[in-house]
């Protein structure tokens, strides 16, 4: 069996953002689509705005999508390339008939397209005539068109050059800002998340191994992996260059079927027996800075 | 001592339909010495692997040798006949390319896959020393000698990678070019392989082309850098001169700009508006003029010369005087 992700507790407050941070096969993007229900959790329970949504019935679900949306990771395979630029925009709408006029549709797709900072001269071209940048603002308008008030970031700027990247992440950051939305930021590159992020979960292997504000995480990481995770990433800066970096040894172990215990363990430097027989719980070190580790016990 | 291993001069690549001409390559100059790394940045689509396969002749049909020449050790690679080339590549340029998945065979063993890289330049070599061979630089990039009869399917990303490392360093080549050899890796894998491979490229001399859109890589593992836009060099020099220097090209400028910092609060970041221009209509001019801040009348008609302060140049109307 494989333990995609496991005993996952968290709680996302209104207006904020929780950056969900890990490598390959952490589980970040299936904590995603479990939280919007694209993909039934086999355990626990998950809350929106008070009420249980883990076991709705299909019309209630269907009504809850309009308040959780998803921005997907690629831009090139998430849009569909046979339709317009305003046929993928409007299309939540038609299926939701939020509007009664096709001139509503209409004028409600301008101005998304102007909120996402995408020119109307494209409202109809084909997301092939478009870069990347553009198409995943697409991508947002569509996400933003039923009017959601919880979104779903599942890498939304990874597949995208730099500087094209800061432009969206500064577009999230602003329609945030205005619209007052909520965000789950899932991704794989530390930079980008402490830009956008209040709080970071560190993944690994299905499991959290730290949950911090963000800036107190990159201050001061306390998990071995997430202290690992923080050193790994090259700086742009040639004094640090000479400075020797303890890179982690090893790869991550397998999901089908782990032990009880720690997964970072094959891999830890400060790895001992208290590590393995049982799960490590997550604890809370000072206000809001959790850890899973047996060296804070 | 002439320690100039590869020289391009005024090279102009295009890629040639019957429709439109892409301007990939736009005459660019670039020096290697031997055993030193230089790492090309830009974003997608500014020419920068358009530039390795170049220097290897490994580009598809539509593309053409518009001008210039490529000098490795003294010889003209464009105007060498393929044979020639056949001796060269793997041998004493290799390559490797960003992603691992699709650079191996899927059905050979990887020890078979790197035992071919010798065989291919050592076609006398008896099979024994050939596998002493294939064990030795697998232990090199720090893989097990037991895995050799292993599938590519059965290793993971990064260990896919340093097998496509190995089978590139294998035959001791002077030069190697590594295309985005990174990008494709999760972070703290990343740092292993580039930290193998300085290590590598330390013990071995090798000089190396490194492509990346990241400048933390840079910092890492080069010694000079060039930075190319809408297939033009921009600006070009040392690491300290590209990095701390105070002069720079406002393109360079904005990539730093548009880099997250760890240091920093939440704020916004400062991207560079704009995209870059289609490659089959570029502007007349600076080709960076559309999303230039410090824009200038005669940007939008004169293409800049090049301007330099030692080994640190600039293409930019900014600097001339």
């Amino acid at each position: 069996m494989l333990h995609a992700i496991d005993g996952i507790n968290l709680k996302i407050f209104k207006k904020k953002t929780l950056g969900v941070v890990g490598e390959s096969g952490c589980g970040k993007s299936t904590l995603g689509r479990v939280i919007l229900r694209l993909i039934d959790s086999t355990g626990g329970d998950i809350f929106f705005n008070g009420e249980r949504i883990t076991h709705i019935n299909k019309t209630r679900l269907r009504q809850m999508r309009k308040r959780m949306q998803l921005i997907f990771q690629d831009p090139y395979s998430s849009i569909d390339p046979r339709m317009t630029v305003a046929e993928s925009i409007s299309e939540y709408m038609e299926i939701n008939r939020t509007f009664h006029t096709k001139s509503e549709i209409v004028s409600r797709t301008e101005e998304l397209m102007d909120m996402v900072g995408l020119s109307t001269r494209f409202i109809d071209s084909y997301p092939h005539e478009l870069d990347g940048g553009r198409r995943q603002r697409i991508g947002i308008a569509r996400a933003l068109s039923v009017n959601p008030e919880f979104i779903v970031c599942d890498e939304p700027v990874s597949s995208l050059d730099v500087s094209i990247q800061a432009q969206i992440l500064n577009l999230l950051m602003d329609l945030q800002d205005n619209l007052g939305l909520t965000y789950m930021f899932i991704t794989h590159d530390l930079s980008v998340v402490k830009h956008i992020s209040d709080e970071i979960m560190v993944m690994y292997l299905g499991h959290c191994v730290e949950l911090a504000k963000s800036n107190e995480l990159f201050a001061h990481p306390l998990h071995p992996y997430s202290k690992a995770l923080l050193e790994s990433i090259p700086v742009p800066d040639v004094s640090m260059r000479n400075k020797k970096i303890d890179v982690i040894r090893g790869e991550i172990s397998s999901p089908i079927n782990p032990q009880p215990g720690c997964r970072f363990f094959p891999r830890c430097q400060f790895a001992n027996e208290k590590c393995r027989g049982k799960d490590i719980p997550l604890r809370e070190i000072e206000g809001g800075h959790y850890v899973a580790c047996t060296l804070f016990d | 001592m002439n320690d100039e291993l590869l020289i391009l001069k005024d090279l102009e690549v295009v890629y040639k339909t019957d429709f439109e001409t892409v301007h990939a390559v736009n005459k660019i100059n670039l020096t290697i010495h031997k055993g030193k790394t230089l790492g090309i940045v830009g974003e997608t689509g500014a020419g920068k692997t358009t530039t390795a396969l170049s220097i290897l002749r490994l580009l598809p049909h539509t593309a053409k040798y518009k001008t210039g020449s490529i000098f490795f050790n003294d010889e003209d690679l464009i105007a060498l006949p393929e044979r020639e080339m056949l001796g060269i590549r793997g041998d004493k340029i290799a390559m490797i390319f960003q992603d691992p998945m699709t650079s191996l065979n899927p059905i050979m063993t990887v020890g078979s896959q790197i035992a071919e890289a010798i065989l291919l330049h050592n076609s006398d070599m008896n099979s024994q020393d050939v596998q002493n061979k294939v064990d030795e630089v697998l232990r090199l990039v720090g893989i097990s000698p037991d895995r050799k009869n292993d599938y590519p399917h059965q290793l993971s990303g990064g260990m896919k990678q340093r097998i496509v490392i190995a089978m590139a360093l294998v035959c001791e080549p002077e030069l190697l070019i590594a295309d985005e050899p990174t990008t494709a890796l999760d972070v703290t894998i990343q740092a292993q392989v580039l930290a193998m491979m300085r290590d590598l490229r330390d013990r071995l001399g090798t000089a190396m082309i490194m492509i990346t859109h990241n400048l933390g890589i840079v910092a890492q593992i080069c010694d000079d850098v060039a930075v190319m836009y809408a297939g033009e060099i921009i600006e070009s020099g040392t690491m300290e001169e590209i990095f701390s220097g105070q002069n720079h090209h406002p393109y360079t400028t904005g990539l730093f700009g548009s880099l997250p910092d760890l240091s920093s609060l939440r704020s916004r970041l400062s991207p560079i508006s704009g995209l870059m221009p289609d490659p089959t209509n570029l502007p007349e001019g600076c080709s960076f003029s559309p999303r230039c801040p410090k824009v200038m009348e005669i940007c939008y008609t004169e293409k800049p010369k090049e301007y330099c302060f030692g080994t640190h140049c600039i293409k930019c109307h900014l600097f001339g005087s």
